[in-house]
């Protein structure tokens, strides 16, 4: 297995090839043979004469085909597999063994589980960033949010899809929509297992703050913050989530402490102080994360 | 079919989202057909690790895609910095829509928008 991080080095792209030089497949085993490809986490190209398949690129490529003459394949510079005398197992184990030959990376191992953003409706307010507990977000360098740690995130927990006020968080992988990628509606707006008010996990009103960006409600958000009745407002709120929205066990025990909570409310109360006295300049800047202390 | 309209289908192999009953009656007329296709294992993997091979998925011009919700696909293309094109795209839900159906798309493309 090659871990869940992003990957380092190529995958081999798998060519089941029937053209010249290549006898064809029986219709069962083709498919079989694909499922058994699939299945173990590779890529395969079924090329065809007359239809396209997406271009050649300078990953590695491992053409499989049942060779009378593999010769046209290897002097294309590509690597030959012959098939001829193997059943779709015994074809999945030579893939394996020649991914392993070339160094590439060996697929699978993980459900791929993280936020995917739909930037037709995100308005960069950072609410997300400002929720998850994992770090799992960021911003690029041009201060928009960005999923930075996807292997971060904790696996069937949909929790920041529901403190995004757009709904344009998703995880493919849910079950219902819209956060599985379902077309959203106005009632799912409207609707309170889709919206949890960040406020009243977090404790004051960066709510508003985020909303308005304006300097009265950047100073309400700076005096009025208690952290003690927020760290309560936030275990009431998060065992409501347990209960009602499918985080699990997991992500609720990983709570930080409440030192840690007090320093994230200091440093962010100090960062909208330092901000309010470069209002002025700051008027018509989008929120960062800087501006938020994260 | 257009010839320069290619077709790619996703597994969805690390969670079973899409009903396996769907998934094999598509992958196995995709496999009959004798037309060219892409097969991967799992777009969301692929777009987690940003798998280089998603820039050549999407970057080579017109395709019909087997998969998800249209949106889910569009953007987790983008996520991996390979955006599918603006035009030309057209996905067919696996989690929604009957078999026959996913595979008439594919075949004749769709008439309406592309992503919606
Ligand atoms: S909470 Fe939603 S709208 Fe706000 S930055 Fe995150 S994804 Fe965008
Ligand atoms: S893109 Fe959709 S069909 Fe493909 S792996 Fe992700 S959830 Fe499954």
């Amino acid at each position: 297995m090659s871990g869940k991080g992003r990957l380092d080095k190529d995958r081999l792209r798998v060519v089941l090839y029937e053209g010249p030089g290549a006898a064809p497949l029986a219709d069962e085993a083709r498919f079989e043979t694909l499922v058994a490809l699939l299945e173990d986490g590779h890529q395969v190209t079924r090329p065809a004469a007359g239809t396209a398949v997406a271009a050649a690129d300078d990953s590695q490529h491992l053409v499989l085909g049942r060779f009378d003459d593999a010769s046209a394949v290897n002097d294309a510079g590509f690597q030959s597999f012959d098939i001829s005398d193997l059943d779709p197992a015994g074809v999945l184990e030579g893939v394996k063994a020649r991914v392993s030959d070339v160094g590439a990376d060996q697929p699978g191992g993980w459900k791929p589980w993280f936020p995917v953003i739909d930037y037709d409706r995100c308005t960069n307010c950072m609410q997300c960033l400002t929720f998850c507990l994992f770090d799992v977000y960021g911003v690029d360098g041009q201060q928009q949010i960005d999923v930075q740690h996807e292997d971060k995130c904790k696996t069937d927990c949909p929790a920041c899809s529901r403190v995004c006020p757009e709904a344009a968080i998703m995880f493919p992988k849910y079950k219902k929509g819209p956060i599985n990628g379902d077309v959203v509606r106005e009632e799912d707006l409207q609707n309170e297992s889709m919206k949890v008010d960040i406020s009243a996990l977090l404790g004051g009103d960066i709510y508003s703050a985020l909303r308005t960006r304006q300097s009265e409600a950047r100073q309400r958000f700076s005096t009025e913050r208690d952290e003690s009745k927020a760290l309560l407002e936030r275990k009431r709120c998060l065992a409501k989530l347990k209960k009602n929205l499918d985080i699990p066990d997991e992500v609720l025990m990983t709570l930080p402490s409440v030192g840690d909570i007090q320093d994230r409310a200091r440093r962010a109360r100090e960062k909208a102080e330092r901000r309010q006295d470069r209002s002025q300049t700051m008027k018509d800047r989008r929120p960062t994360e800087d501006d938020w202390g994260i | 079919m257009s010839n320069d309209t290619r077709i790619l289908y996703c597994h969805c192999v690390y969670a079973k989202v899409i009903p396996d009953e769907t998934r094999r009656a598509v992958l196995a007329e995709l496999s009959a057909s004798g037309v060219a296709f892409d097969a991967v294992a799992d777009l969301c993997e692929m777009s987690a690790r940003k798998d280089p091979a998603l820039k050549r998925l999407a970057g080579s011009g017109a395709v019909r895609i087997a998969a998800c919700f249209p949106r889910a696909v569009q953007w987790l293309f983008h996520a991996a910095d390979a955006p599918l094109p603006e035009t030309g795209v057209d996905v067919f839900n696996m989690r929604d829509e009957a078999p026959a159906d996913v595979v008439a798309g594919l075949s004749e493309g769709r008439t309406s928008e592309a992503r919606s």
